[in-house]
């Protein structure tokens, strides 16, 4: 008693909440810099748009929407097909709701997109497909959708989000991810339906879920999976934490992640390749800028960007 | 039951216009939502929602679950209520603060701690696994764990304030003719607390009940194991929205029976 006495006098109560409040007040006061201070490429950006026009916010966002019509008028007065790549007259932001899978190439072909059009600006959303069309049928700002599969890019085309038909822009081959090294020596799509296996795999709607569904049908396998994930992202990480063994994922997946995880690769006739489409959404204010966005997706220039990250080419 | 009603001697006042007009959007945040579900509710189709057997799986799941959380966080949380409440040590206050801070973290986040805690490479996990064999993510007793770990917060909370405001007279009146500490605790403070902890053991349960993000992070998401009613709620979302908004009604009228039945108890005493 005299002890906890004793220490309760050199270090009461008192000092702990000090303690805490200090330490309160600093995280806060690192987290309001880092929120403050503005990332290098974006300052970067901001800079270069400064030398061509002068910087004020309000005469900004003007100037952006009559270039922007001009653009427009450019666009239908010209039926030539506007090559994306050199054209500079890309205006304004748009946001692209994306597939999980397509989460480091998207982020690379919109960096590219950006430099290419230094006034267009592209906020990414990246989620399972069958989450990102929830999100846009229930009024998510979304501009473009690329999607993992063609069932969820219909859903959207059913109830009229979709402008025109949507472009297949790349197709992906599903693959087994394990756990570094694999030490379960899962080999073939038959080991996933070994009890000691854990096997993740993506939730029904989810693409890689129904995909991997389809492939382990066609083999005639049954697995019991222990968890249904609503993204490949979710589905790898599971893995990566190594609190699973195994789940159907892409190959992309496993590329980008190589560091964290292995990939055991499906033999081709038991495969089923998955295509993904993009399409501009018509509840979209910048017409132009998310058909630009399209259409930059399938040029030259994205396509090797794609092709990087190991996905297929559209056929 | 008496007493439970706060005396209302407060004088009507006459509330300020902008007040009343703040106030009214205040109310129409929570009500206007709860009033389009309603409406949006495919009410024909409700019954034989609610009677599916997939969803009838998960509501027997989020029973167990949330019945069996309650009963772990009554068993372990009453004694940690007694002893922040009752036992003076120093960093009481940190303690506090931990037991607490499940109230307002986000679950996902406790969902992640728990599985570098006990999930099957954290620091305990992995020697329950090798020692015991027993692996808690992705399994019921894992969502139940997930569940424990942000209701049973709720329950200390409730039994510490009861504890701090019981009369200690009874406890030293039954030291003094001699009964034993655990005699004290078993018969003196826990019967002299039961509407507290009847109100707390529901408070606990209708969370662990709406346990989502803990539970998806740590436990996983598939029927009949893991996935309780908020997380097919969550999947039914992106493929059966009728369900959805079914399941979710039901969470709410639960919750709201329990909010209207233990009002007096939840409100802040002075």
């Amino acid at each position: 008693m005299s002890v906890i006495g004793h220490w309760q006098e050199r270090l009461g109560e008192g000092t702990i909440v000090k303690v805490c409040r200090w330490t309160t007040s600093i995280v806060l006061a690192l987290v309001a810099l880092t929120i403050l201070t503005p990332t290098p490429g974006v300052a970067k950006a901001k800079a270069k748009e400064s030398t061509t026009k002068p910087r004020s916010t309000i005469g900004a966002k003007t100037s952006t929407t009559t270039t922007n019509n001009n653009t427009a008028l450019r666009a239908t007065t010209s039926a030539a097909p506007v090559t994306t790549t050199t054209s500079p007259s890309l205006t304004g932001s748009i946001n692209v709701s994306a597939a999980a899978s397509l989460t480091a190439s998207f982020t690379d072909i919109a960096s590219a997109f950006e430099k290419a059009n230094l006034k267009a600006s592209v906020t990414l959303n990246f989620a399972g497909s069958s989450t990102l069309v929830t999100q846009i049928q229930n009024g998510a700002p979304a501009d473009v959708f690329a999607s993992a599969d063609i069932a969820n890019m219909d859903k959207l085309r059913a109830v009229k989000l979709v402008i025109g038909t949507p472009a297949t822009f790349a197709r992906n081959r599903p693959m087994i991810v394990v756990r570094r090294g694999n030490p379960l020596q899962v080999e073939t799509l038959a080991d996933l339906g070994k009890p000691e296996v854990f096997v993740a795999l993506g939730a029904p709607g989810v693409p890689v879920g129904d995909y991997a569904r389809q492939i382990l049908a066609k083999a005639g396998i049954e697995v019991k999976p222990k968890t249904l994930e609503p993204s490949v992202s979710a589905i790898v990480n599971k893995v990566a934490l190594r609190e699973i063994d195994a789940g159907i994922v892409y190959v992309t997946d496993v590329a980008i992640d190589e560091y964290r995880v292995d990939g055991v690769a499906i033999p081709d006739d038991q495969n089923v390749i998955a295509t993904y489409p993009i399409a501009a959404l018509s509840n979209t204010k910048n017409n132009v800028t998310a058909a630009g966005f399209v259409s930059f997706v399938q040029s030259p220039a994205a396509q090797a960007i794609l092709a990087k990250y190991k996905f297929l080419p559209p056929k | 039951m008496k007493t439970m009603t706060p005396t209302r001697r407060r004088p009507k006042a006459r509330p300020p216009v902008a007040v009343l007009v703040l106030a009214t959007l205040g109310g129409a945040l929570f009500a206007v939502p709860l009033v389009a579900m309603l409406i949006r509710t495919p009410w024909r189709s409700a019954w034989s929602i609610v009677t599916e057997p997939e969803l009838r799986t998960a509501l027997r799941l989020s029973l167990v679950c949330s019945l069996s959380a309650t009963a772990i966080s009554f068993v372990l949380g009453v004694p940690l209520a007694w002893v922040q409440a009752r036992l003076d040590f120093p960093g009481r206050a940190l303690l506090r603060a931990i037991t607490t801070l499940p109230v307002v973290l986000p679950p996902v986040v406790g969902g992640l701690a728990l599985l570098l805690a006990v999930g099957r490479n954290g620091i305990l996990g992995r020697y329950l696994f090798d020692w015991f064999g027993v692996r808690l993510p992705f399994s019921t007793a894992g969502a139940i764990v997930a569940e424990t770990f942000v209701s049973m917060p709720f329950l200390v909370l409730s039994v510490e304030g009861a504890l701090l405001g019981a009369d200690g007279r009874f406890e030293e009146a039954a030291a003094t003719l001699g009964a034993s500490r655990w005699t004290i605790f078993t018969r003196v403070t826990l019967p002299a607390l039961r509407p507290a902890l009847i109100a707390a053991c529901v408070l606990c349960w209708a969370r662990a009940l709406g346990e989502f993000g803990a539970t998806i992070t740590f436990a996983g998401n598939f029927p009949g194991t893991t996935q309780t009613v908020p997380l097919s709620v969550y999947q039914a979302f992106e493929t059966n929205p009728p369900a959805a908004i079914v399941l979710s009604l039901l969470l709410v009228a639960v919750s709201l029976v329990i909010l209207v039945t233990l009002r007096h108890r939840l409100v802040v005493r002075t």
